[in-house]
């Protein structure tokens, strides 16, 4: 028996038996963030730093080991060249899609970049899904030494309106970092799973999803615990970075014609400026007026930009949100004034005029009491715990942002799974061969809404080979195109005449292959082992604090003068040998001396215990 | 591990037929959706997590399929070898020829910036949603007989109707589309 009631932490072998944690990643375009289901809330886990949020951003010093977070964000101002930022905008991408883009950045693309964009930093090449797995490994190592053990499998969020390569590249990135993702979420569903944890009521939701690099809307109909997207519309390439932009154009120009000196070449002054008019657009959100502040080689740039202004400048932006979740709308077959509820998420919902927007459009007050940086990542820790078994009573059908089809004669696309249908979801097509004893039918698969193959995104061209050689149009091929519940393409197919599986060669048109991913997987840090040593170390000589001050306490109690001097002397002789081991990193050893001072004040624990009892009973005695 | 059901209807339990209890459906829509997700399955193994993954992408597509009559009655047709005929190829019902002339002439002079052609296609969309309404009502009436008797002619007037249903279907889209 003990008073002091010495906890000597969780049963590890209980521990050793349950299944790997589940982790839930908001994988941002600007910050990247991880949370976990703690019992049953949801929360986010915090870096080294304390900060949750970790920027996006890796710096590649020539030579040395890759940066991540805070620590780049900085490098972007003196190595801009070396530093990535925004590597979500080039997922899934080819050199000719982001070519605009990349003007804007300070970087260079390797040649070779038609269908995975190689960028040239820090004496390498990297392409984005490896630029996202040093931000995940990062996250992982947080996660890690959070919880104290280690972490392999992650839910992954993506913009809705991820197209299939954009979502594979996604998948990569994490197997890149040691992860295996069990599920890629889309955003703005994760954002109302997380808000569907404390308001378990029905109705139709729309979430509002304005980032930095993305913009999507998502209408959801909640009944009993079930989350069913209506309809998703999004666009992958508009978000704050675009307002940036456009702010760092003018005050370009307006340096320009001041000074009479065009700073655009000059990568280093313009991360700065970049900063300065980022800045100027966040204290837009709270004040009336702004200055964007830069200098540059003894001269002084001081500009007043009036919110009025900025509205001015932004209003086109804003107005191609709306128009989507107009489209959106539209394909849920709803009416705004249908919508029950509004869910801000994303950064760049902090703007006045945006939420002026949603608001006039939805014709009612959105939902801004989760952190909307946070509110995505906690949505992901839901998901995984829906995944690990621990959240039962919740279910996601979401659905697939793009029609998937195939290119027929003509150059036409023939659609076979429309978009905003729930996924999983599947379709079927019979091929055959148009000359006799052809051997190989290629099949080229987009994404995508337009009639015309040059219009939609090619997502890849499938080889089926080996056909059985026999007169042309005989041949009959089936072939099952099938949307996963991660928006991600699979195909097989059958010969319906032999009744055997069809060979099929794939042929992505951007991504990397799968040999390629595998060579890319980055050594863990392995540091989770001392991390964790660390922490228990940590949580020891918390308990011991906790032990010396009861027995310290005791101390005062008539029982301890009671004690026969020995037994004193051999408490004290423990509460000197618990000291002493409490300094060094040994908690095992700590954990030994704190187990002989608890044996070696039994004696005291046991009478102040009788002298507890005697008093209680005293006072309960009837005179 | 249980075979997969063999079409939409056996997802559901039912057997082919045309007019269906939608409520109903949608509700064993969502039982069937909790009970087979892939996400329930996600521990499990792999044998396990395949016939998830395959029945629920199968639910999926018999629940967007049954819950439009339209989509419904093409699946069953095409079950039951009648095959629908791709309303792109297909010309026109002869008797709608002339609104289609018509319509296309309308839609042909508002490219060209004549305002004047959105009253004539406003009130050719009018008389396209008249006939579309008709038809539903016709559709349903056959729906019901053939769960009744099950004869291939009554398949046959179905196939011509949705046959039209469709290309009015188009023209309405057209239509509104030009008007918005
Ligand atoms: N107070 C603010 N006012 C306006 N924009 C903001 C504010 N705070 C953050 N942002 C913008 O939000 C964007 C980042 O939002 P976030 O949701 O983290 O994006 P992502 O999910 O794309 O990483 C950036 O463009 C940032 O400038
Ligand atoms: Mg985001």
């Amino acid at each position: 028996m003990s008073v002091f009631q010495i906890d000597f932490g969780s049963d590890d072998s209980a521990q050793e038996s349950a299944p790997p944690r589940v982790v839930g990643i908001d994988l941002g375009t600007t910050n990247s963030l991880v949370a976990f289901l703690d019992l049953t809330a949801p929360k986010v886990i915090p870096g080294s730093d304390g900060l949750s949020l970790v920027p996006s951003v890796v710096h590649f010093p020539i030579g040395g080991e890759p940066v991540v977070g805070a620590a780049a964000q900085r490098a972007l101002l003196f190595d801009p060249r070396n530093t990535v930022y925004s590597a979500k905008r080039l997922m899934g991408r080819g050199a000719a899609d982001v070519a605009g883009e990349l003007a804007l950045l300070p970087l260079t693309v390797a040649p070779g970049s038609e269908n995975v964009i190689r960028l040239a930093v820090g004496g390498r090449e990297v392409t984005p899904p490896e630029v996202g797995a040093y931000v995940l490994r990062q996250l992982k190592q947080n996660a890690e030494v959070f919880l104290g053990e280690p972490v392999t499998q992650a839910v992954i969020t993506v913009p809705a309106y991820f197209n299939d390569a954009q979502r594979q590249a996604t998948k990569d990135a994490g197997r890149i970092a040691g992860l295996e993702v069990l599920r890629l979420v889309n955003e703005p569903t994760a954002a109302a799973l997380a808000y569907g944890l404390d308001k378990r009521q029905n109705g139709t939701i729309a979430v509002y999803d304005f980032g930095g690099g993305t913009f999507d809307v998502s209408i959801l109909k909640l009944q009993e615990g079930l989350f069913e997207v209506l309809a998703t519309h999004g666009d992958t390439h508009l978000g704050g970075d675009d307002i940036d932009n456009l702010l760092l154009r003018v005050a370009l120009e307006d340096i320009a014609s001041e000074w009479g000196a065009d700073l655009s070449g000059n990568n280093e002054a313009v991360q700065r400026l970049r900063r300065a008019v980022i800045d100027a657009k966040h204290a837009l959100s709270t004040v009336p007026v702004a200055t964007i502040a830069f200098d540059d080689a003894g001269r002084e740039y001081r500009r007043q930009l009036p919110r009025e202004v900025f509205d001015q400048l932004i209003t086109s932006i804003v107005d191609r949100t709306l128009a989507s979740c107009r489209a959106c709308l539209e394909d849920a077959g709803l009416t705004p004034a249908q919508i029950d509820e509004v869910v801000l998420v994303g950064g760049s919902t902090r703007i006045p005029l945006v939420r002026q927007a949603v608001r006039a459009l939805f014709q009612a007050e959105p939902h801004t009491e989760l952190n909307p940086d946070e509110v995505v990542a906690l949505g992901a820790a839901v998901q995984a715990g829906i995944l690990s078994g621990a959240v039962e009573d919740q279910l996601l059908l979401d659905v697939t942002p793009l029609s998937l089809g195939i290119e027929t004669m003509g150059g036409v696309v023939s659609k076979l799974i429309l978009r905003n249908s729930t996924i999983p979801a599947s379709a079927t097509e019979q091929f055959t061969t148009a000359v006799d004893g052809q051997r190989n039918v290629l099949i080229h698969v987009l994404q995508g809404e337009r009639e015309l193959a040059k219009d939609c995104r090619s997502l890849a061209r499938f080889d089926l080979k080996d056909i059985d050689p026999v007169m042309a149009g005989m041949a009959r091929i089936e072939v099952r195109f099938l949307i996963d519940a991660n928006g991600i393409l699979h195909v097989s197919a059958k010969d319906l005449r032999t009744g055997k599986e069809q060979a099929v060669e794939i042929k992505p048109s951007y991504g990397l292959t799968d040999e390629q991913v595998e060579a890319m997987i980055l050594e863990s840090f392995d540091k989770a082992e001392e991390d964790f040593k660390e922490r228990q170390v940590r949580e020891t000589r918390v308990e011991a604090d906790r032990i010396l001050a009861a027995v310290d306490k005791a101390k005062q109690d008539d029982a301890w003068f009671a004690l026969p001097t020995a037994e004193q002397t051999a408490i004290d002789l423990a509460i000197n040998e618990l000291l002493l081991s409490y300094h060094g990193d040994d908690y095992v050893l700590i954990q030994q001396k704190m187990e002989a001072l608890d044996h070696a004040s039994r004696g005291l624990a046991e009478s102040m215990m009788n002298s507890a009892v005697r008093g209680a009973l005293k006072g309960t005695k009837i005179e | 591990m249980s075979s997969l059901p063999a079409d939409y209807f056996a997802v559901f339990g039912i057997s082919p037929s045309l007019a269906l209890d939608l409520p109903e459906l949608q509700r064993q829509f969502y039982v069937l959706s909790k009970q087979f997700h892939p996400d329930r399955f996600a521990r499990a193994s792999a044998a396990e997590q395949q016939y998830a993954l395959d029945f629920t992408s199968l639910l999926n597509d018999a629940w967007r399929v049954l819950r439009d009559p339209q989509a419904r009655g093409e699946y069953l047709l095409k079950s039951n070898g009648f095959e629908a005929g791709d309303s792109r190829s297909n010309p026109p019902p002869s008797e709608l020829l002339e609104e289609v002339f018509e319509l296309n002439m309308a839609l042909e002079e508002l490219r060209h910036g004549d305002g004047e052609a959105r009253g004539a296609i406003a009130s050719a969309l009018e008389r396209f949603l008249a006939m579309r309404e008709a038809l539903d009502a016709d559709r349903d009436a056959l729906f019901v007989r053939y769960d009744a008797n099950r004869e291939p002619e009554t398949l046959r007037q179905l196939r011509a109707l949705l046959n039209r249903r469709r290309y009015i279907e188009n023209l309405v889209r057209d239509a509104q589309q030009a008007l918005s």
